[in-house]
């Protein structure tokens, strides 16, 4: 690199920092993609997929993926992986389906005790990964399936249905302009994310931690102290997505949510194409999601087989993660 | 001066092993090189020297393929004029090596596998024979007079060891190639010696001497004149892309030389006098980790205090341990606060005690290249910016323009990476970072590390008008030109022990570098009553 000789440097600032289209253009790809994708399902299928019955169902359906990306967002950003995420979900729902009507705890206490409980996952977690300095890949792997299990043994294996309707209500039932409930907690928690990541001390030390440990740590930042916390934040999320899928269909089963890890995962690596490439971002994982889920229920509605849904997530996981790797001009990614 | 005349008589052209001609290289809109042109001859030694930026290593980068020059340019090879871009394994095949400064040796492996990494010009049908392999590889060492046992991992070998291995793994490489065979061959060292100590460099010019005898030439990029001076056949100088001269180097001086390199003439910085003070601002007592045993030193306001030695002698330690970067032992008091306990310390408490560190590593350890110059340079005064709805974005973005505007970062831009910028520019924003948080004691490792000439001086400005304001500096550094310049006091360390203090006149170029190489004329200065002051 050379220095650039320009003795105008300053006064030509403004016109250096200003307005670049490709830039933009490499921001708002991901929502542009997204909106062709929506204007080719709505153009092949006008009467079915232009509903707003469609629409709205779509947006408040997935509520429970958007909670679970933003999840695993927060140790991607500090450099961790969270595979436990998913499981940390099917726990929270069975657990709050069990106590609620096998165990009559009454769901306002089960959801209380849940969102403790998901930051004692992420607190096991932090500590193997943080203690025996173990990579988080390998614990998180060995924690989900421990937690599945843990799952199966509480529910005897069986579906509980019968969850309180109070949460039912106000998770679907209750609608807003058309569009239940759930879509709000899901976009509540990217925005405060949002603001998180970026308005706050927090958020930049959780950044530097992702991006170059031992400068975090020689900048006086407690690394062993963001990671922790990255991974309990990660817990709470995940059993909160949990609370939202029992109260999605009243009811818990043990095994169908843990096939919302890839997607998730999908949606974070496509959400870090968009609206600050190159870096996860809540607002572009939200994008992200909706994006993987426009493309899934389109294909549906045109009769596709299940195995699609398969084809679809899986290629969108490397084509994102390929993706995000050029926004950040093939430098290594550093988890570790 | 002999400076290479642009059309060679056809006889010199076919004497030469390599000739680059009116090579144009451009990343973006941006021309890093202008039409070089350069040649090599047989069992000759070339230093290419030149500031950071001037292009020698975009040079190199395309002579190994890795950068595709803009149609015109030209390389001839032992005669044969070679497409372009060049194929890495072709150039390979034909006896052009590489060692890069990194070395790109696997520590944790045995010399002989990271001998044998990348030779396949063989086919080994029965796999690799082991013993064969090792001893053909003694007796490569031998043939240099060295003692290196193919079996032992590289970890447990000297720093100039390691670099020995990966040069006779390039020669060897070399005599595997078809120019090899006769003799003949390439070898391009990059940077080779920042992590050597003078004693090690002169190692490593024996060996590069003994390699020239059997008929390789040899290309050195360097940032040191006086190793250029001390190797090369002939030296090119290479100044914003250009080549500015070729010298034979018996012909010409290191004033001349470095004129050349700096193409305008830059006046070192001079500091303005100071007047000590008296007011001890930190004692260090017993202070020990990793190679240091035991350091007591008194740092008074004001005041810049070096500390040097051979590598390995534990002066590079005390900035780290001083921090709490490092685990070790010794106690550390700060003015009239309580004294810390080293072995307590943390990076977080120094920061809170008045403490400041910038790191010699600036990649790994002081600061993120995919992140925006804004990001890394307000992140220590963060607390500061801060509204009623979070972190206010005007405030970032005003301290990081000031910032630029202070220390001269070009380009002057926020919201690039820092990546982007050369590491001179780096430097300076990480300074101003940390001298923004206005430091009791600042901790400085090689601080102009990877950074021209000029950049430097304007550094060293920065510095010491932060000492002009109250600031006590600690610098560890082996560039003794810069720490006669800036210090005021020079701490010399052999084997983990501070031996030598040099101050006021004793304090040169050349003081330092008697006493680091242990002159018994300086050693005699009485470390123990000027360490104790």
């Amino acid at each position: 690199m050379s220095v650039t000789d320009n003795p105008q440097s300053s006064g030509a600032r403004s016109a250096f920092s200003g307005f670049s289209l490709k830039r933009e253009a490499e921001r708002y790809a991901l929502v542009l993609a997204w909106l062709a994708l929506f204007c080719v399902f709505g153009a092949m299928l006008p009467e079915t997929f232009l509903k707003w019955r469609t629409i709205s169902s779509m947006l408040g359906s997935q509520a429970v993926l958007v909670v679970l990306a933003l999840a695993i967002l927060v140790p991607l950003t500090s450099g961790d992986f969270d595979l436990s995420a998913a499981s940390a979900l099917v726990f929270g729902a069975m657990f709050v389906a069990v106590s609620d009507v096998n165990w009559g705890w009454g769901v306002g206490w089960s959801v209380v005790v849940v969102l403790v409980i998901g930051a004692l996952i992420g607190a096991v977690n932090a500590f193997f990964v943080l203690y025996f300095r173990i990579h988080s890949l390998i614990v998180t792997l060995g924690l989900g399936t421990f937690l599945n299990g843990m799952t199966l043994w509480i529910s005897d294996s069986r579906t509980v249905a019968g969850v309180s309707m109070d949460l039912v209500e106000v998770v679907v039932i209750q609608r807003l302009f058309g569009v239940p409930l759930a879509f709000y907690y899901g976009l509540a928690v990217a925005l405060i994310m949002w603001w998180a990541l970026e308005y706050t001390i927090a958020g930049r030390k959780l950044l530097f931690v992702g991006r170059g440990r031992e400068v975090a740590r020689l900048n006086g930042i407690s690394v062993d102290r963001v990671r922790a916390m990255s991974f309990v934040s990660s817990g709470v999320l995940s059993v909160l997505a949990g609370v939202l899928y029992a109260g999605m269909t009243g009811s818990a089963d043990p095994t169908s949510g843990l096939s919302l890890l890839l997607p998730a995962f999908a949606a974070a690596f496509l959400g870090a194409t968009a609206i600050y490439p190159g870096r996860f971002n809540p607002i572009g994982t939200l994008v992200g999601v909706y994006f993987l889920i426009t493309g899934i229920t389109g294909l549906t509605m045109l009769g596709a087989d299940a195995f699609v849904q398969s084809l679809f997530y899986g290629g969108a996981l490397i084509v994102a993660v390929s993706l995000s790797q050029l926004v950040r001009k093939r430098q290594p990614q550093n988890f570790g | 001066m002999n400076v290479a005349p642009l059309t060679s008589p056809v006889s010199q052209h076919e004497a030469d092993v390599l000739r680059m001609a009116d090579v144009r290289m451009k990343f973006g809109p941006v021309e890093v090189l202008k039409g070089v042109s350069i040649h090599l001859k047989r069992a000759e030694i070339l230093g290419l020297l030149g500031q950071n930026g001037s292009g020698k290593s975009t040079l190199i980068k395309v002579l190994a393929g890795f950068n595709s020059p803009e149609p015109g340019s030209k390389v001839t090879l032992w005669g044969e004029t070679l497409p372009l871009p060049l194929d890495p394994a072709r150039i390979r095949g034909m006896g052009v090596s590489f060692v890069h400064q990194h070395l790109a040796l696997i520590p944790s492996l045995s010399v002989a596998d990271n001998m044998l990494v990348a030779d396949d010009a063989r086919p080994r049908p029965f796999g690799i024979r082991w013993r064969q392999e090792r001893a053909a590889m003694r007796k490569l060492f031998e043939e240099f007079g060295l003692q290196i046992e193919p079996s032992d991992t590289v970890e447990q070998l000297s720093p100039v060891e390691r670099a020995y291995v990966a040069i006779l793994r390039a020669l060897a490489e070399l005599r595997r190639s078809e120019a090899g065979r006769s003799g003949e061959g390439i070898l391009v060292l990059d940077e080779p010696t920042p992590f050597l100590s003078a004693e090690d460099v002169d190692k490593l010019f024996t060996l590069l001497r003994q390699i020239k005898k059997t008929g390789a030439s040899v290309i050195i990029v360097t940032h040191d004149i006086d190793e250029v001076l001390a190797i090369t056949d002939r030296v090119a100088i290479m100044r914003d892309g250009r080549v500015g001269a070729v010298m034979t180097t018996a012909e010409t001086s290191r004033q001349k030389v470095l004129d050349t390199i700096v193409g305008r003439a830059i006046a070192p910085y001079e500091r303005a006098p100071r007047t000590a003070s008296e007011d001890v601002v930190a004692r260090i007592e017993g202070l020990s980790g990793g190679r240091l045993a035991g350091f007591d030193a008194s740092l008074h306001r004001s005041e810049v205090v070096g500390v040097t030695g051979l590598i390995g002698s534990g002066f590079a330690e005390v900035p780290y341990l001083l921090f709490g970067a490092m685990a070790g032992q010794g106690r550390l008091s700060l003015g009239d606060q309580t004294p810390v306990e080293i072995k307590r310390h943390s990076p977080d408490r120094a920061i809170r005690a008045g403490l400041g560190l910038i790191p010699g590593d600036r990649m790994h350890q002081s600061c993120i290249g995919g992140l925006t110059v804004e990001e890394n340079a307000t992140f220590l005064g963060l607390g500061r910016m801060r509204g009623r709805l979070g972190l206010r974005r005007t405030a970032l973005t005003e301290s990081t323009a000031d910032l630029i505007r202070t220390y001269d970062v070009r380009p002057a831009r926020t919201e690039v990476n820092l990546s982007t910028l050369s590491g001179g520019n780096q430097q300076k924003v990480i300074m101003g970072k940390w001298l923004a948080e206005a430091p009791k004691l600042l901790l400085l490792d090689e601080p102009t590390q990877g950074v021209d000439y000029g950049a430097r001086q304007q550094i060293f400005a920065a510095l010491d008008q932060a000492v002009g304001q109250g600031t006590t500096i600690l610098c560890a550094s082996t560039d003794y030109e810069q720490l006669a310049q800036m210090c005021d006091r020079v701490f010399v360390f052999h084997r983990g022990q501070a031996v030598a203090c040099l101050s006021g006149a004793a304090l040169t170029r050349e003081g330092i570098a008697r006493a680091c190489f242990h002159d018994p004329g300086v050693a005699n200065t009485n470390p123990l009553k000027e360490a104790a002051q």
